[in-house]
């Protein structure tokens, strides 16, 4: 794998792996991260962690360019999933058999060619990584979807999708941290807010978390629901 | 105390920045132009990160409660203190019930305006700023209305100050921006590149904090115009497929799938931010090691002979 460092300005060097998508290329990129920020190198202001790069944003007042990529390249050997620490499990409960907040499953599952039971079934068995966050706050870049599942994105991108509603696109998972326009198919809903402005730490999920989803009626989710707008909701989280 | 008689049509307050959450999808916020933001505040003698209102083409109308000063700097927009002219880029002193407006911008988009001691409204990871898509910060994370009060944190009064004329920036014209290429340069044609450094480029109305959308003539990929996702800089060049760049400002998205030709320097940020719809710019290309000798210029440029005491 040949690591390229491409400028984004002065303020920022784009460290790229590789051209694909993949949980290798992914976990190197983090693992990249995780040195980062446990070395402290100096100079380093933040960092974006992507599918297959991490963004570095920098102060060129007190690193300059070269000397920069010359001590992050000395991490990249190390920079494996051996380094990385535990990853986090995250169980959203989700509500896939009420119309109202799944409505594209009867559709999607027409489609697949399974009943909706099987499809919730193999959505919900699944366990899906978080590649990184980004686009809307918390929203979380997935991988782990049964490729049973592949679907093409909806001809018709909807102008608004509910935050919460988990669906499935291409051979991806997308969980809606914001209401916002997409082409996704919506599975069902989950109650947990990934992003929470009001909340002392707005952001549920992190780059590297797993991700179950429980099928919940629509009984618990609004049960759910109620404690998670008093912020007295938590989600199992092992 | 301040107290919102007429918001204008998007005031928002903002510090520096939230830094340290684009990892989490939440992008730094902060005034579009730093320049002018932290001249306002070293007129009225505050740290350059206190929180002060950005105002968008059109000011606000507002009423002080206590003594205190205040610096508009930025877009030229015509201050009154009580219904009589006052001067941009100077440390005003007010007392209470002073009533301040800023007009309709003459040139310039964005003016910054600065209160000893700084804006008081609750810190939300460690930031006032306003992330308006996201609804964070600031005041509820949105933009001020009609009868808003905010408070003013306590100051001593500080001594007055004005910006030298040769130092206030010229907002009209059109401006030439320096961009690094990259990260994406080898995505498209050379005459796609020579489009982007050799053709001005006029500033859609469609344009916010978010990105400055911008029209003029088609820059050509060579392999198509998405990528994997990846992380936006502040001030990258993103071209999707109808060959039109939008430079992405401080309220960006923190990751995105289109190709980044190139960055625009921070420190000409600001300047792109001051570009009216309609008015147009130009990009020049320099290279990284440039772009920090002049940031370390610019730089020179905020520390070094702005301000001259007012006798």
């Amino acid at each position: 794998m040949s690591v390229r460092f491409l400028p984004a300005g002065d303020l920022a060097v784009l460290v790229e792996f590789d051209e694909e998508i993949s949980v290798e290329v992914n976990t190197r990129v983090r693992a990249l991260e995780f040195l980062i920020q446990q070395k402290g190198l100096p100079g380093i202001a933040e960092t974006v962690p992507t599918f297959r790069s991490l963004l570095v944003y920098y102060d060129p007042r007190a690193v300059g360019y070269d000397a920069l990529c010359a001590s992050i390249a000395e991490l990249l050997p190390q920079a494996t999933t051996a380094v990385l620490p535990p990853s986090r499990l995250v169980e959203l409960p989700c509500c896939y058999d009420d119309p109202e907040l799944g409505f594209d499953l009867a559709a999607a599952a027409h489609r697949l060619g399974l009943s909706t039971a099987e499809l919730v079934r193999l959505h919900s068995r699944a366990e899906y990584l978080v590649y990184f966050i980004g686009f809307t706050p918390g929203l979380p870049y997935m991988t782990g979807m049964p490729e049973r599942l592949t679907i093409p994105r909806l001809e018709t991108p909807r102008t608004k999708t509910p935050a919460g509603s988990v669906g499935i696109g291409g051979t991806q998972c997308c969980i809606y941290s914001v209401e916002s326009p997409g082409g996704f198919w919506i599975l069902g809903r989950t109650p947990v807010r990934l992003y929470d402005p009001g909340a002392p730490d707005p952001i549920l999920l992190r780059p590297g978390d797993r991700v179950r989803f429980r099928a919940a009626d629509r009984g618990e989710y609004d049960r759910i629901a109620a404690r998670a707008e008093a912020r007295a909701y938590v989600p199992v989280i092992t | 105390m301040i107290e919102i008689l007429d918001p204008g049509p998007q005031t928002t307050v903002q510090d520096l920045g939230r830094f340290g959450q684009l990892r989490y999808g939440i992008p730094p916020s902060g005034p579009v132009d730093g320049f002018a933001f932290v001249l306002a505040n070293r007129l009225v003698g505050n740290p350059d990160g206190a929180a002060g209102l950005e105002c968008t083409l059109v000011g606000p109308r507002f009423e002080v409660g206590a003594s205190c000063a205040v610096a508009v700097a930025g877009a030229d927009m015509p201050v009154t203190v009580n219904g009589r002219e006052a001067p941009g880029w100077t440390t005003l002193v007010l007392g209470p019930g002073d009533v301040v407006k800023l007009g309709p911008a003459r040139s310039g988009v964005r003016s910054y305006v600065a209160f000893s001691g700084g804006l008081e409204c609750p810190l939300v990871m460690g930031s006032r700023s306003t992330y308006l898509r996201g609804q964070l910060g600031g005041l509820e994370g949105r933009a001020l209305r009609k009868g808003d009060r905010l408070r003013i944190a306590a100051a001593a009064p500080p001594p007055r100050w004005r910006v030298a004329r040769r130092a206030v920036p010229d907002y009209t014209g059109e401006p030439t921006v320096r961009v690094v290429l990259g990260p994406q340069a080898d995505r498209f044609t050379k005459e796609g590149i020579g489009a982007l450094l050799e053709s001005a480029y006029a500033m859609l109305p469609q344009s916010d904090r978010m990105g400055a959308r911008l029209s003029g003539a088609r820059i050509t990929h060579s392999r198509g115009h998405d990528i994997i996702s990846d992380g936006i800089a502040l001030g990258s060049i993103q071209v999707p497929g109808d060959g039109q760049p939008i430079v992405l400002l401080v309220d960006r998205q923190s990751t995105g799938g289109y190709t980044k030709i190139a960055t625009v320097c921070s420190f000409d940020v600001g300047r792109v931010g001051q570009v009216r719809p309609g008015q147009s710019l130009r990009f020049r290309a320099v290279t990284v090691h440039e772009a920090r000798r002049l940031l370390c210029l610019a730089d020179a440029v905020l520390e070094a002979g702005l301000r001259e005491e007012i006798a």
